[in-house]
């Protein structure tokens, strides 16, 4: 059996052959499977842009909207509230807002907002995903699981579990109390 | 047509020999395998932790013909099935608290392995199902836990799926993968339960399968790690300390099943939820996306790797070096053969030093244990003039400085069991 003289090449070759086409034929039909997993159709247009009317909205208080099953934070902030966010700016790993998730003409700004007094973020920790509470006496948002903090420009604090800072989504305002949550531009 | 197959057994008996390897079988596994005469208490765990496994699957197969698998209507079906299925709570808490009886049960057959170096050679490959078993139920236990779709099942499942996110480079899509959504959502449910009812059962009992066969294939160590093959009756090659597992341990572990059973009956009529440490408070409520509960902490029995977890500060801003360690802590038992350089097996004969390390490495998990359950905060905060860890919480140094021992346990395995001041083992067993 492992006398080399006796091997007939051709046969050898037709059942190395063999062995490869399954082997690719078993790779190729794993594919639709793992396919299978990925968000189908109707997810995908459930996580379509959301539209938040912030008419109502008074100073100092957070409107919380779902996008994507995500809670989106709208916060209209006072001035005094933008005020801790300047002075939270030795306590945050990136005061200058240089490497965040957030659309990109907010880079530089330390608000992250198009309005100063209207901040917008995805209310989920960057740690591992729970939903950090809004904690309007000291001025920021704490994650309950792991004790991660954000100033009121979701910017993370130093020496806390979240590496970095709060998402901010893509949003639009399409008049002074609408805003457009999950797209760039005004669209249908 | 082929010959008969010669049987010496007759009747119906012969006729399913001749036909399907009933007897040789049982002989192989029961009547004749020979197991070490002097097995203790520890040995009781292995076919403990098969029993629970057979109550897993059965009450698991009662319980979904009640569930359902749906975010709308999944946490509304376990209550029904608490109080409105004939026994429902009785099958129910029978599968939830079996869960954590389970681990109990496996995490003591662990450290008896560990004692008596029951993973060394010729050993290491049941060593190495064990671990893949270990691996497979906890991901079991996981995916179970989402199924209630209660807040805890919720946002843990969300914790849990966004470690994988912080793989580097891959990890959204990969968590994007794994979830099917955005978030954890109905398709997330879904597919949890088909892991859960039929993916890794089948895996587990595939596992579980070799663990016995590779341990039946170089025969069952002992509490004074003497191998018994070592010594047989030369006229009918049967080990001089062996006693066949059928009738002697077979009867050894109905004793050990009835004990533990009264135990467990216990605590499934008096305390099933163990006081949130088996089914934790916050999971009576039902799932809510928007709303992370006050505090979230895992299972018992995933405590030690959470807090592994949540020691590790972020690194390069990625949160990626907890993951791994937290991976890692778990994946060190594969290497537990190479790591040990010591010839002997059991504790009674090892040297100060190995019992000193197993000392560390048992504190150090019940520890890290304990802190996985309690808020960050518990101990407070060092004062702000103390250096290095000013302003910063108690329990997280606590925490680090366990994480260091308990992979120190591994790492320094090598060095400190090389040259280790070990007792003459006996011939025979004791």
């Amino acid at each position: 059996m492992s006398d080399p003289s006796n091997v007939d090449k051709t046969r050898r070759n037709l059942v190395v052959g063999t062995a490869a086409a399954s082997g690719l034929a078993g790779l190729t039909a794993a594919w639709p499977f793992v396919e299978s997993m990925n968000p189908s159709e109707r997810a995908k247009a459930l996580g379509a842009p959301v539209e938040a009317d912030i008419s109502n909205l008074k100073p100092g208080q957070l409107l919380t909207v779902e996008w994507q099953g995500k809670p989106v934070w709208i916060l209209k902030r006072t001035p005094a509230m933008n005020d801790s966010i300047t002075k939270a700016d030795a306590a945050v790993v990136d005061p200058d807002v240089k490497t965040s998730k957030q659309p990109a003409d907010l880079k530089g700004k330390k608000l992250r907002a198009q309005k100063d007094d209207i901040f917008v973020a995805v209310g989920i920790c960057s740690h591992l995903g729970c939903s950090p509470k809004f904690q309007p006496d000291q001025d920021m948002f704490y994650c309950p699981c792991h004790g991660s903090k954000f100033d009121l420009a979701g910017r993370v604090y130093r020496s806390v579990p979240a590496p970095t800072n709060l998402e901010v989504p893509p949003h639009v305002y399409l008049s002074d109390t609408l805003i457009l949550i999950g797209a760039d531009k005004k669209e249908a | 047509m082929a010959a008969d197959k010669q049987v010496t057994t007759t009747g119906l008996l012969g006729w399913i020999d001749e036909r399907f390897p009933l007897t040789s079988n049982w002989r192989a596994h029961l009547s004749e395998y020979y197991a070490p005469k002097n097995f203790n208490f520890w040995y009781f765990f292995g076919s403990l932790a098969l029993l629970l496994l057979v109550n897993q699957i059965v009450t698991g197969i009662f319980l979904t013909m009640h569930y359902k698998p749906d975010a709308l209507l999944a946490f509304a079906s376990v209550e029904y099935i608490m109080r409105e299925v004939p026994y429902g709570w009785l099958i129910r808490y029978l599968h939830s608290t079996g869960a954590s009886a389970f681990f109990i049960v496996v995490y003591l057959h662990m450290f008896r392995g560990l004692i008596y170096g029951s993973y060394k050679k010729p050993r290491e490959l049941i060593w190495i199902f064990g671990v893949l078993i270990f691996l497979t139920l906890m991901g079991e236990a996981f995916f179970g836990y989402l199924l209630p779709w209660g807040q805890m099942s919720y946002w843990g499942a969300q914790v849990i799926v966004n470690l994988f996110g912080s793989v580097p480079f891959i990890g959204d899509d990969l968590s994007l993968w794994i979830r099917g959504d955005y978030v954890v959502s109905d398709a997330t449910l879904n597919r949890f339960f088909a892991f859960h009812v039929i993916a890794l059962p089948l895996a587990i009992i595939g596992l579980v399968a070799a663990h016995i066969l590779a341990l039946h294939e170089v025969g069952s160590n002992n509490p004074d790690g003497v191998e018994i093959k070592d010594n047989k009756d030369p006229k009918t090659g049967v080990p001089r300390d062996g006693i066949p597992f059928h009738p002697y341990y077979t009867v050894k572990d109905m004793f050990g099943s009835m004990v533990f059973l009264f135990v467990f009956s216990v605590i499934i009529f008096f305390a099933p939820e163990m006081g949130g440490y088996f089914l934790e408070h916050n999971n009576f409520l039902p799932a809510n996306p928007l709303v992370t509960p006050e505090h979230i902490a895992p299972v018992w029995y995933f405590t030690p790797y959470y807090s592994i977890l949540r020691a590790i500060p972020p690194m390069w801003e990625s949160q990626f070096p907890g993951v791994a360690a937290m991976g890692l802590a778990v994946m060190v038992f594969f290497l537990l053969p190479w790591l040990d350089r010591c010839p002997v097996k059991s504790i009674r004969y090892r040297g100060a030093s190995f019992k000193n390390w197993i000392a560390v490495f048992v504190i150090s998990t019940l520890v890290l244990g304990y802190l996985g359950t309690v808020p960050i905060d518990v101990w407070g905060k060092f004062g702000a003039g103390v250096p290095l860890v000013s302003n910063t919480e108690v329990a997280t140094w606590v925490a680090r400085i366990f994480t260091i021992l308990y992979f120190a346990f591994f790492a320094l395995m090598p060095w400190y069991t090389k040259n280790e001041k070990t007792l003459p083992v006996p011939a025979r067993v004791t």
